[in-house]
């Protein structure tokens, strides 16, 4: 269990190294942010001043070198757009943010899963078809073009809901229900295919055959056996909850993380970009860590697996 | 024969409209065991996926299940509930995923106590430390908190009948559960079997496509072809006096263990599919007594002598040689 664990945390680690190592390049690579924050009409003392303030003037190498010292003192930079800490920055707009995906993603696992649930017990019947129906279509629709129909319906046709900003919780809710539904097509596409699978496993008709009602058969023996690859999906949504909601914030201009790193992203703003990639990478890493350990919970095969190794 | 335990009457399945069982009648008494043989897709374990209401639901049943003369078919779900596991038990051909990878064995145990006993908690507990005992599981109070995957394939075909001892069933139906296994601990399963049959005198049927097992272990023999059972006989005459020529053919494939070695004969052709079924006999397009006759209905089943019945016009004539019949 131990080496598991160490190993996974390694891996982890690798993974974020790489994401900002890749990240880093990129940024460099296309743009100047100099000349960008300065402007186009800049004289190029200005231009080159600013550059020999933030380092840029130096190789890229030993400023990818000075960026690695300084994440491991806890520095992640400062914007050079009003050159406040950039970590400080990125978490005022984490609960924004969170305040749309949270919402959506408990809109995701509460109609995603029961839908695909039901449509699975009700295999090719009309019930099934419905819900596959609705399922492929919030999954084949983008966000933003679900989004925008969504405003032009409830906002700009029937004027119930604003179409845009953070005023009131009313706001909030075309870009949860954006958000909520996209997943929940998703996740009723998989858990119906995972319920299926396992609906037509030797150990449901076992159960069957020993006298368990079909409740029971459902719950206490496909259901377990149906959580285990469902849960991956899952918590790939759950990894995405900081970053996820890059088009939907700037649908509806909601002042999140997405819209900060869209406006960093164009403005070449480093380490906001950085700051902003490193946190996803690490929620993301970490969401899969956790799923890791919860199939070693839901599935006693893969719990054994090192001491049958050992074996 | 004594009052049936179960009576299977004109049992008939098929799926999507294709038919997998064109009209089966068996009777099981109490206490008694009954081999099923017949090649793949015959309708072995359908008539017995069937008769317990296990099929999906694109299968369309008909005809009569009765158990001890309650008709089944259909029955109401609560109903079944009560026979499966309860009355008549099943165990199935791959017993590694026949139990639920998630739970522990003892947990898969006490759920059916619990269901048709009526125990909880300890008492159940101890009552499957007792029944993986009495199926021969080493180590059974530590056994109780393995997982499936820890287990052997014999191991867990055991765990398998001790779950359907749990209710104390009248009838257990083993739909082949030695196929899977190793040759050796195929013959520990039969013996294992046998030795519960006497104990708690329950009927067996056992389900297979090797003559062998089910002559080792049953009284009497049902030999199925295409959906219907075409010969009905007590094991000892299956060898002496088959009378189908289908039953003929699979005795004349087996190879013999006294005498010169022969070459084994194999019955020409294949099993008709279901959709092109002869209009008369189902056999008789591979079979070496075709007379016209044998063309124009499905033959009834006639009675031999006593117990042995088979479908077939021309059963009554003397068996030739099996050499001579598919040379």
């Amino acid at each position: 269990m131990m080496r598991f664990f160490a190993s996974r945390l390694l891996r982890a680690a690798i993974t974020i190294v790489m994401v900002v190592t890749f990240a880093f390049i990129v940024l460099r690579l296309s743009g100047d942010p100099a000349q960008i924050i300065m402007g186009a009409d800049a004289p190029p003392e200005a231009v080159d001043a600013f550059r020999t303030a933030w380092g840029l003037d130096q190789p890229v190498w030993l400023q990818y070198f000075h960026y690695f010292g300084a994440i491991f003192q806890g520095d992640l930079g400062r914007s050079m757009r009003d050159g406040r800490d950039a970590i400080v920055l990125v978490t005022e707009r984490i609960p924004a943010t969170l305040a749309l995906t949270i919402p959506a993603l408990i809109i995701k696992l509460g109609l995603g899963i029961p839908a695909g649930i039901t449509a699975a017990l009700h295999r090719n019947s009309f019930i099934d078809r419905a819900v596959m129906l609705l399922a492929v279509a919030g999954f084949t629709v983008p966000s933003f073009v679900l989004g925008l129909l969504l405003v032009l319906v409830f906002a700009v046709q029937l004027g119930w809901l604003p179409s845009g900003g953070q005023e009131s919780w009313r706001h909030a809710i075309l870009p949860i229900i954006t958000m909520g539904v996209g997943g929940a097509a998703v996740l009723a596409r998989f858990t119906r295919s995972a319920m299926l699978e396992v609906l037509g496993q030797p150990y449901i008709r076992t159960a069957s055959a020993k006298g368990v009602p079909w409740r029971s058969v459902v719950w206490g023996h496909a259901l377990p056996n149906a959580a285990i690859p469902t849960v991956t999906i899952v918590g790939f949504m759950v990894g995405s909850l900081i970053a996820g909601a890059v088009v939907v914030e700037s649908v509806f201009s909601w002042p999140g993380v997405g819209r900060l790193l869209v406006v960093a992203v164009a403005n070449r703003d480093l380490a906001v970009v950085q700051c902003i990639l490193l946190l996803v990478a690490a929620t993301m890493v970490t969401a899969n860590l956790v799923v890791d350990l919860l199939y070693g919970l839901l599935d006693p095969r893969l719990r054994n697996q090192p001491k049958r190794a050992a074996a | 024969m004594s009052a049936p335990l179960v009576s299977l009457k004109g049992l008939r399945v098929s799926f999507d409209g294709q038919a997998a069982l064109r009209g089966i009648d068996l009777d099981v008494a109490p206490g008694e065991s009954v081999g099923l043989v017949g090649e793949s897709g015959c309708g072995k374990s359908v008539t017995w996926l069937a008769a317990l209401g296990l099929l999906p639901g694109r299968a369309s049943i008909s005809g009569s299940v009765k158990l001890d003369g309650q008709e089944l078919l259909p029955a109401r779900p609560q109903v079944l509930d009560r026979v499966r596991g309860g009355r008549i038990a099943m165990i199935f051909q791959d017993p590694a995923s026949s139990l639920n990878p998630v739970h522990r064995i003892g947990k898969q145990i006490t759920e059916a106590l619990r269901l048709h006993r009526g125990m909880n908690g300890a008492e159940a507990r101890a009552e499957a430390k007792r029944l993986l005992d009495q199926v021969g599981i080493p180590d059974a109070a530590r056994r109780l908190d393995a997982w499936p995957h820890e287990l052997s394939g014999g191991q867990n075909q055991r765990v398998m009948i001790a779950i359907a001892l749990a209710g104390r069933p009248e009838l257990l139906v083993a739909d082949e559960p030695t196929t899977a296994l190793d040759v050796t601990i195929q013959a520990q399963i039969l013996t294992l079997l046998q030795e519960l049959r006497r104990e708690t005198g329950m009927a067996l049927v056992l389900i297979s496509h090797d003559l062998g097992v089910v002559a080792d272990s049953c009284e009497r023999v049902c030999v199925m072809y295409a959906g219907r059972i075409v010969e009905q006989v007590p094991t000892a005459r299956l060898f002496e006096a088959p009378a189908h020529p289908y039953t003929r053919g699979l005795l004349g494939a087996l190879p013999p263990l006294h005498g010169p070695r022969r070459p084994l004969s194999a019955i020409p052709g294949g099993v008709p599919e279901p959709w092109a079924m002869p209009t008369g006999c189902a056999f008789a397009p591979r079979c070496a007594m075709h007379v016209s006759a044998c063309d124009a209905n499905v033959p009834e089943q006639v009675s031999l002598a006593r117990n042995h019945r088979a479908a077939c016009i021309r059963a009554t004539l003397p068996a030739p040689h099996p050499e001579t019949v598919y040379a």
